[in-house]
């Protein structure tokens, strides 16, 4: 069988392609079939899948997020959109208000249940990293940092009555800093 | 124990044993870990890998479970050595692609294998053969409390391991069974599973994981949630879909018995001689063929052979396999001579020694 693109070398690869339900199959070479692989990776990637999730969920604060950037990895959140993985552990706290909703979206929850490592100390590296952040932050925008991220729950949960609270509060709260 | 020693044995998992060992094949567990503050790998730089690699081989080292286990830098290995892995299950396509500051270790019975630097700093898997999951848990989650001993693992209160990718954020656990499912696939009842299966959040893969098609009617059966349920919870819920999947198969196979018996074992003798006879063979025809077979042995149709022997010719008839066996590169053309070369010898001697 000969390649359905290029029709001169042996086909070797054979794939099915499923669009719009419709079944394709196609008959290819190894050369055409490396070309149309890199063209599928370029048109579904997992990044992309997720780069749209993320979008969903973040519109207003756009071009300000991408530019967020890890302190400890130097990861910035527009990396993250592009390539789809974090780059440590501490991006998880670093972009803690985007990822909530993303995590709430692929998972349809947002708390962990499951085992805790022997070695995890119990609460002790929270406390740790609370006090680093106060250390940064004024109280009051603190205290704001946390109603966004509520806010932000309460919008996925569609929970508005509690979300039209959270609003008023963060305006009220950023008068004040003004 | 060396790379070629597993040549001469096959993985655990092959063996045909365990629950449900006419359709299930194999039951796995991955966990994903990560160290803390450190890049995960794809966002590393070059010593923060390889402080990685000093680390889980410390963590191997002190693990009960991992003694006498074999522990490979991939920068070690050539290009047919780590296909001959991946073709084991032992390590993904993705890991065998990219060697730099990469290892792999494995225990000599195959059922543990852990990919240092792959997506995440480490990737945990346990596989049996047959239906097991609880058991394999046991051993996963044993594993992991002894290595999380000596490394510590990136983990938030809230959030549970933290990886690299959020769809494996929390217990960072995919458990997978490997399925055989002739029957459903020539009763064409197999897309109505796999649709109903994915409204349920579980994903389909084919022999070869992520991005492979299923062929030899093999399909892999995994979740795709791991935040918000317990280890348990999520294999509770893998083995309540996989009970019912193993009912609907063998109610196809039972159907196909008593409705099409002549055209079924038709197809089944003419797979078993084609495999006894031919000269030349692609790997692809050869797994569609033993897929016939296996399913001819659990319908007691063919009887003269075992079942063990039909699972590990699944493997040995892998290019990297064939060429392992041989000791020397083949073009794919030699690949299917030698191929045919191999079935004939092993599915004939079987029958002279019964």
């Amino acid at each position: 069988m000969l390649c359905d693109i290029c029709g001169k070398a042996e086909a070797t690869v054979h794939l099915t392609e499923i669009v719009d339900e419709q079944m394709t199959e196609l008959h290819l070479c190894d050369e055409c079939a490396r070309k149309k692989s890199i063209e599928m990776e370029q048109q579904f990637g997992l990044s992309d899948l997720l780069a749209g999730l993320v979008d969903l969920g973040k519109q207003a604060e756009g071009q300000n997020a991408d530019k967020t950037k890890c302190s400890n990895c130097g990861l910035s959140y527009g990396d993250f959109k592009k390539i789809g993985r974090l780059g440590c552990s501490q991006c998880y706290d670093t972009f803690s208000k985007y990822l909530a909703p993303l995590l709430r979206k692929i998972h349809g929850a947002s708390v962990h249940t499951g085992k805790t490592p022997a070695s995890f100390p119990v609460s002790e590296p929270v406390a740790t990293k609370k006090n680093k952040v106060k250390k940064i932050l004024k109280p009051a925008e603190e205290e704001l940092l946390e109603l966004k991220e509520k806010l932000q729950i309460a919008i996925t949960q569609e929970n508005f009555e509690e979300a039209a609270l959270l609003r008023d509060k963060i305006k009220e709260l950023e008068k004040k800093i003004k | 124990m060396k790379l070629d020693d597993l040549l001469s044995n096959v993985g655990e998992w092959l063996r045909g044993t365990g629950a449900n060992s006419n359709i299930v094949m194999s039951s796995r567990i991955r966990l994903a870990r990560n160290l803390p503050d450190i890049a995960f790998p794809h966002w590393a730089k070059k010593e923060q890998e390889l402080m990685v690699i000093k680390k889980a081989k410390q963590a191997i080292e002190a693990t009960p479970l991992l003694r006498d286990s074999l522990f490979i830098d991939l920068a070690d290995l050539e290009t047919v050595d780590k296909q001959f892995l991946v073709e084991r299950h032992l390590m993904s396509r993705e890991h065998a692609m990219r060697s730099n500051s990469k290892a792999v270790c494995i225990t000599p019975n195959e059922v543990i294998s852990i990919m240092v630097n792959e997506e995440d700093h480490l990737r945990i898997q346990v596989m049996k053969s047959g239906f097991d999951l609880d058991d394999v848990w046991k051993i996963t989650n044993c594993l992991d409390d002894d290595i999380s001993k000596v490394v510590p693992f990136a983990f938030s209160k809230n959030w549970g391991y933290l990886t690299a990718c959020p769809t494996n954020t929390g217990t960072g656990m995919r458990g997978s069974v490997m399925l055989h499912l002739p029957a459903l696939v020539m009763t064409r009842q197999i897309n109505r599973v796999l649709e109903a299966i994915a409204k349920l959040s579980f994903t389909t893969r084919g022999l070869y994981g992520e991005g492979t098609q299923a062929t030899g009617n093999f399909f892999q059966i995994s979740n795709q949630v791991s935040l918000g349920h317990t280890e348990e919870e999520i294999i509770g819920n893998i083995k309540g879909v996989i009970k019912q999947i193993i009912e609907q198969e063998e109610n196809a196979r039972q159907n196909l018995l008593s409705h099409h018996r002549n055209m079924l074992e038709d197809r089944i003798w003419r797979s078993y001689g084609i495999l006894k006879n031919s000269r030349i063979i692609t790997s692809q025809e050869t797994v569609e063929l033993l897929s016939m077979v296996r399913l001819g042995l659990d319908l007691q149709i063919i009887k003269d052979i075992q079942i063990f022997l039909i699972n590990e010719l699944f493997i040995l008839t892998q290019p990297a396999h064939l060429q392992k066996i041989e000791g020397k590169r083949l073009t794919p053309q030699e690949r299917d001579t030698k191929r045919a070369d191999l079935l004939r010898e092993k599915l004939n001697k079987e029958k002279k020694s019964k």
